[in-house]
């Protein structure tokens, strides 16, 4: 479902002398559907680059990263948002809104934008937020004054609301308590079960074992120092 | 016999292709080509003077372009160039198909006529006769950008610039238009008032699948409301692409430093 040949990256610093900082060389691997990939390395090794590197959010240098059909190092932006709609799932750790609008309709939007009908979209993300604890008084108010914790299950809750094929998943787990991260491994356990394709990263060991089936390393794709 | 079933190529609803526009010896835009298909939101970036709103007002024709074509997907004949459609056909367009939002309302409203009649306006200038069924879809209308129907027979000059600028959007938006230009939108309101005109903008854009250009110098409208951004400097395209990678991921020295000047809150 997802397959990386070659890739790398690079970032230049134009307000910094033009500085060029090689950050990826060679990054090889595939996730086939059903499977759970986790990236592992030290703090800086690049897996959330990479992660990015896939969702289109970083451009790559060289290289292909093809998800289902589309190889996002050289698609138009606009095949990339298709992808995004319809194909490729993408929880951050980061839940960014637009203001005022309520927590229900910040989780049914992935559905509504691919064309879910209104009523079936709400109630999935009515479950959703049943499931991760969010109480229901909170529902109908913007998740922008939420606390930490709620916020990111907000943000797990939309990022499973459409049944993506590919999902790419950055520390789901991550300032989570005790119920919620084994809602959030079901969560991940059930996609798995339906065959979607998933890339993580979890600093929780125990979570990574749980779910991950292989691990790849993303200091093996540092790229060689120059001489 | 069955024919062979190929997927249509997607046809652009905008192609704006090589546009230039100079004052005098001075240049306005130049060299700049893109495609805007149906239900895609470009956000145009650049500080003062990077020739952003002079590129929105020549796509619209307001003002004459030097040289270059923008061809627009019309209804009945494809693709044309808008630019040397005759005066009467581009003023009809710009009542059906296209909308254009001022930074300003009051340059897109009549401040003396009344908010239901600034919206019925344009229904009429489409053939819309009958009053009863005007006035309902200028009640609806209303109500959809939150101004309430108690306030349809007041004029523009007694409501606030928020409320000025929902108006302004609802009499652009009533006829259905295909392709919105907007300057600004949410230049000149404060922060409130501006979060909830992008949430309004958000929806209609999914719910009427709207295409829009959109222009302005704030970083943080275009990535709520833009799928893809181009960046100007001095008249120049100098790079463009999927919104958020240009603003995580900005390649040129100039976006570089324009994300970085943004202040966090």
């Amino acid at each position: 479902m997802i397959h990386l040949e070659n890739v790398s990256k690079s970032f230049t610093l134009h307000n910094q002398g033009a500085a060029v900082i090689p950050v990826m060389a060679g990054a090889t691997f595939d996730v086939a559907p059903g499977e759970c990939v986790a990236l592992i390395g030290n703090s800086g090794a690049g897996k959330s680059t990479l992660m990015r590197m896939i969702y289109g959010n970083y451009l790559s240098q060289s290289g292909r990263i093809m998800v289902g059909d589309v190889d996002v190092a050289t698609a138009e932006p606009r095949e990339i948002i298709a992808l995004r709609r319809a194909t490729l799932g993408y929880v951050s750790q980061f839940l960014r809104v637009v203001p005022r609008v309520p927590t229900v309709e910040v989780v049914a939007e992935p559905l509504l934008s691919v064309g879910t009908p209104k009523e079936v979209a709400f109630a999935r993300a009515r479950d959703l937020l049943a499931r991760l604890n969010i109480p229901e008084t909170l529902w109908s108010l913007s998740p922008t004054t939420f606390s930490g914790g709620e916020q990111q299950r907000v943000n797990i809750a939309r990022g499973f609301a459409h049944t993506y094929p590919a999902m790419l998943l950055d520390e789901p787990t991550a300032s989570l308590d005790a119920t919620n991260r084994e809602t959030v491994l079901t969560l991940i356990e059930e996609a798995k079960a339906r065959g979607v394709a998933i890339i993580g990263i979890f600093h929780d060991a125990p979570a990574r074992a749980r779910v991950a089936d292989r691990e790849i390393d993303v200091s093996d794709f540092t790229p060689a120092k120059e001489v | 016999m069955s024919a062979q079933i190929t997927p249509p190529l997607p046809i652009p609803l905008l192609s704006v292709k090589d546009i230039h526009k100079t004052y005098g010896g001075r240049i306005g835009c130049t060299d700049v080509s893109f495609d805007l298909y149906p239900g895609e939101v470009m956000g145009i970036v650049g500080e003062s003077g990077s020739g952003k709103s002079t590129l929105l007002n020549c796509l619209a024709g307001h003002i004459p372009t030097d040289s270059g074509r923008v061809l627009f997907d019309t209804r009945d004949r494809g693709l044309i160039d808008t630019l040397t459609m005759s005066e009467p056909e581009r003023r009809m367009l710009a009542r059906t198909d296209w909308a254009f939002v001022h930074q300003h309302a009051r340059d897109g409203l009549r401040m003396s006529v009344s908010a239901g009649g600034n919206v019925g306006e344009r229904l009429m200038a489409v053939g819309a006769r009958h009053y009863g069924d005007i006035r309902a879809q200028a009640v609806d209308w209303l109500g959809r950008v939150e101004i309430d129907e108690d306030r349809m027979d007041d004029r523009p000059t007694a409501f606030s610039g928020g409320m000025q600028q929902r108006l302004q959007i609802a009499r652009n938006l009533v006829t259905g238009p295909r392709l919105v230009f907007m300057d600004e939108p949410t230049g000149g309101l404060d922060v409130s008032v501006q979060a909830r005109l992008l949430d309004l903008l958000r929806g209609l854009v999914r719910e009427m699948g709207l295409s829009a250009i959109i222009v302005t110098h704030d970083l943080a409208v275009v990535r709520l409301l833009a799928d893809r951004l181009m960046v100007m400097k001095s008249g120049h395209v100098v790079e463009t692409g999927l919104t958020d990678q240009v603003l995580d991921d900005p390649q040129h020295a100039y976006t570089q430093l324009l994300v970085s000047s943004v202040l966090q809150v």
